[in-house]
């Protein structure tokens, strides 16, 4: 184009955006998704920094409808759950961890409250899986095969599904509204449930009833005894037949003063079960120390405050009527208790043994493929035994017996068993590089205190079954949930957007995140420094 | 007075933006139609702080006038970076003469525009430090004694950078430039020179004058919507690390910026007629040795022989700041948000105290 030009001037007008200076770059921007610690540390593999973002919004149904593409028992889970992601939580190193269980517990009472349904089961697969055990990882797993498409049959030995929820935790912790709902939840999807029904012999169930594929999870229901020397008229029972038959309705005497011999959580469940029985002492017995002790520590403060004495170093020698003898212990360099030979007398109208528990692995017994090591069920990497088409999961396997890992173990279960089934084999998916603290730019996260969950008055709590911690109410779940740093997702800050001295950051739109235009991007590092959450990584320019 | 400070929503107001609140609530440079008035393709260096500054400033100023806006750039980086002939990076009308003269001119235009009865049109100056405390100081003491309708923008270096870093009244003690090296005895820039045009702004009794860094934006962009609010001569001082000038990194600028402002080194503050109105709190208190240690123009100051004699003199300059400008928590107008002059009713939206 020609145009006439002021004196001495030759050129044309030109814009700037003809220098590419992108090929000044040697470092280039790039997006990422990192593990948030919660993640990673979340034995149900949820994930949590997914369904907090959604939360976050508001969009509630969105959110549970993340946790439950891992875990259907989001209000089980935010009432039981130990919750590892709070004790990784990126955010304790700013204040204190993000309050993850109890929007969890939010969202699952939520869905129970509007009657969310679970999605829709996949297209039948034409094969039939048997689980054994109406427990966590049972129920997991059912779930987890039917929305794979395959037909599910559950049988269980109890009057009522739920296996160690309903019979191994009390009502204060966990009200059978919640647990009833979701199982219920499950069950619609169109699982088959036998209860009352034992299984003793797990190949020949599998046999006889035509099964493809058999998930075992029947749990750790018998409690470990010892031999502790006792008259005729001493009442000793053990842990976990107390808290059943307080299921049952049909709770035992226990008598004024209590002592529970263990230091595990079924220990404090039990103490705390005996002071809503009228005890008026409840003395923990134990022969280590508080910070050897099994026990979670919520656990263990709440018993505290609901009254429950804990006497440490100490072992149970013998029982004579109403009175123990207890043997006082030292720890020597391995941590080992170890006798000391003084003695005193502790008054008690009943010891409850609350000394493990262990499986009852006869169903198995008859199978010389399926190895059976301390107690417990060896199984390889795709959770199956030795026995084709027979996997395990729960606490019945090698791993940390809580409600969340058998959760954990029944989706791994199940994906296991959908890729057996179907003749080929399931890959966990690689896991990204995690987000550890190093990577976030906290300045931008604004201070927020944790919300605390109201708990249930004193008196109520040493005299009724009614549940303890309480449930936050929608504006402080809210609040709860927006205190996520969101380690290493991208949740649309524009701040890379914002911070580039270049404009070569495009904004896509909501849910769409950004792109580096690397036309003129020079490779500063700016977006990648002042990303909140450590979402931009700076890789080396290949020349 | 002040921007409305969001509370809670994760970033609160420290973000460019928050994708969990109002549009109204978002920065200028959060939304994908800001003018981006310098445009790609310039020549600054990698992480230059002074073209994120001016994009910042334009942004906020041409949002603020909608578009009816003239700058006028003293000779620098700025202009040098962005107009390398024939080609332009501005996307405002745009007008360079003389390196010090920016104030002059501006002032020139404003009364065209008065003279035409364009009284929609703003005129915006800027210049870096060089261009206004030292060489456009005359013009610019001028602009602001006669009260001409200019908004002057200060982009401030701390040297002159297009030239090869020499030392300017607006490089603070003991930073090394090329005229003032640290060599045998000597230790960087004096102390007890230079300037503070803030200040000497601030005592020509202006109707605004205020300063900001680009490490904070809520603050920079409600400062450029409240000096478009007004007539007559207002100053902004932006406080802009150079990565070349300085020796940092190129991706430390902006933290750098934070990092000015946190140590008390440069306090950011707005006055009106001639009286401090309002300062932004220190949010995190820091040491200046956390701000010095980023920077190879101080590094004299730790190797081969540390020197913490001088670091101490430094903190004192920082310290003073604090006590002269009260930019610590417990002060009347602290929210402790540490969001400048951002107002004790600070917006909670809707969001529960826990």
């Amino acid at each position: 184009m020609t145009m006439l030009k002021p004196f001495a001037v030759t050129l044309d007008v030109g814009s700037s955006l003809a220098n590419k200076t992108g090929s000044w770059r040697v470092e280039r921007p790039v997006y990422v998704d990192r593990l948030s610690p919660c993640n990673d540390a979340c034995p149900a593999g949820e994930n949590v920094q997914r369904w907090l973002y959604l939360a976050e919004e508001g969009a509630y149904q969105d959110a549970w409808r993340a946790v439950v593409e891992d875990n259907p028992m989001p209000a089980v889970m935010g009432r039981v759950c130990y919750h590892p992601c709070e004790t990784a939580c990126n955010r304790a190193q700013l204040d204190e961890a993000v309050g993850i269980n109890a929007v969890e517990r939010f969202l699952g009472d939520e869905a129970i409250r509007r009657g969310w349904e679970l999605p829709p089961c996949g297209p039948f697969s034409g094969k039939r899986v048997l689980v054994v055990g109406a427990g966590p990882a049972g129920l997991s797993a059912a779930y987890h095969l039917r929305r794979l498409g395959h037909a599910v049959s559950m049988y269980d030995e109890g009057a009522a599904p739920g296996g160690m929820m309903r019979y191994g935790i009390p009502r204060y912790r966990l009200p059978r509204e919640a647990l009833d709902a979701e199982i219920e939840r499950i069950l619609s999807l169109g699982v088959e449930l036998r209860t009352g029904h034992r299984v003793a012999d797990a190949v020949a169930a599998m046999e006889a009833d035509g099964f493809d594929a058999v998930f075992l999870a029947v749990g750790a229901e018998t409690s470990k005894r010892a031999y502790i020397p006792a008259g005729d008229t001493a009442r000793v029972l053990d842990a976990i037949g107390l808290l059943h038959a307080v299921e049952d309705g049909a709770a035992p005497f226990v008598g004024r003063r209590v002592a529970v011999y263990g230091g595990g959580d079924t220990a404090m469940d039990a103490a705390r079960t005996a002071r809503r029985l009228g005890a008026t002492d409840a003395v923990v017995v134990y022969r280590r120390t508080r910070d050897r002790m099994p026990a979670h520590d919520v656990e263990v403060e709440e018993a505290a405050e609901e009254g429950v004495q804990l006497r440490w170093l100490s072992t149970v020698k013998a029982v004579n009527g109403t009175s123990l003898v207890l043997e006082r212990m030292v720890l020597d360099h391995d941590g080992f208790p170890q006798p000391t030979g003084e003695v005193e007398e502790l008054q008690a109208d009943s010891l409850v043994l609350a000394l493990g528990q262990q499986s009852d692995l006869s169903l198995v017994a008859g199978d010389s493929d399926i190895a059976v090591r301390d107690g417990v069920v060896a199984v390889g990497p795709d959770m199956m035994t030795g026995h084709p088409g027979i996997f395990a999961g729960g606490d019945m396997v090698p791993a940390e017996r809580t409600v969340t890992t058998a959760i954990g173990h029944g989706k791994r279960a199940a994906r296991h068993i959908d890729g057996w089934l179907r003749g080929s084999s399931w890959e966990p998916p690689a896991r990204h590089e995690l987000a550890g603290p190093s990577v976030l730019n906290t300045w931008y996260y604004d201070d927020a205190p944790r919300s605390l969950r109201p708990r249930l008055e004193q008196a109520r709590r040493a005299s009724t079954f009614d549940e303890v911690v309480q449930g936050l109410e929608e504006p402080t779940a809210l609040f709860e949930a927006r205190r996520c740093l969101s380690c290493g997702n991208c949740f649309e800050c524009d701040n890379c957007f914002g911070v580039c001295p270049d404009n070569a950051v495009v904004k896509l739109g909501p849910g769409a995140r950004y792109a580096i235009d690397y036309d003129y991007c020079k490779g500063c590092g700016m977006c990648a420094q002042e990303c909140p959450c450590g979402a931009i990584r700076m890789e080396p320019e290949v020349v | 007075m002040g921007y409305r400070a969001v509370r809670f929503y994760q970033t609160g107001s420290f973000a460019v933006g928050n994708r969990l609140v109002g549009s109204e609530d978002r920065s200028v440079q959060s939304a994908t139609r800001r003018n981006n008035s310098l445009s790609s393709g310039h020549r600054a260096c990698q992480g230059c702080g002074e073209a994120l500054g001016a994009r910042y400033v334009l942004d906020a100023a041409m949002e603020a006038t909608a578009g009816q806006m003239v700058a006028v750039n003293a000779t620098g980086c700025l202009e040098v970076f962005s107009t390398p002939y024939p080609e332009t990076s501005w996307r405002v009308p745009w007008l360079h003469s003389l390196f010090g003269n920016a104030p002059a001119v501006a002032t020139g235009v404003a009364a065209a525009f008065k003279a035409k009865g364009r009284t929609d049109v703003r005129v915006v100056g800027q210049a870096g430090d060089g261009g206004t405390v030292d060489i456009g100081f005359g013009c610019l003491s001028g602009m602001f004694e006669r009260n001409d309708d200019v908004l002057f923008v200060c982009y401030d270096n701390e040297a002159y950078m297009n030239t090869g870093v020499q030392r300017s009244s607006a490089t603070p003690p003991a930073a090394r430039t090329a005229t003032t090296e640290a060599i045998g005895d000597a230790l960087g820039n004096a102390f007890g020179q230079g300037k503070n045009l803030p200040l000497l702004a601030v005592a020509h009794e202006i109707p605004y004058v205020a300063t900001a860094t680009i490490s904070e934006l809520h603050d920079l962009e409600y400062k450029v919507h409240r000096a478009m609010t007004m007539r007559g001569a207002r100053y902004l001082h932006v406080f802009v690390p150079c990565p070349l000038g300085w020796g940092s990194a190129t991706h430390d600028t902006v933290r750098l910026a934070r990092l000015a402002k946190e140590t008390g080194l440069f306090p950011v503050f707005e006055a009106e007629h001639g009286e401090i109105t309002g300062v932004a709190k220190i949010r995190r208190r820091l040491p200046v040795e956390d701000y010095l240690r980023l920077q190879g123009r101080y590094r004299h100051l730790f190797e081969p022989v540390a020197r913490p004699d001088v670091v101490a003199r430094i903190q004192q300059l920082a310290d003073r700041n604090i006590r002269r400008f009260g930019l610590l928590d417990g002060d009347a107008e602290n929210d402790g948000h540490g969001g400048a002059c951002s107002s004790p009713d600070a917006a909670r939206t809707g969001e529960p105290a826990p």
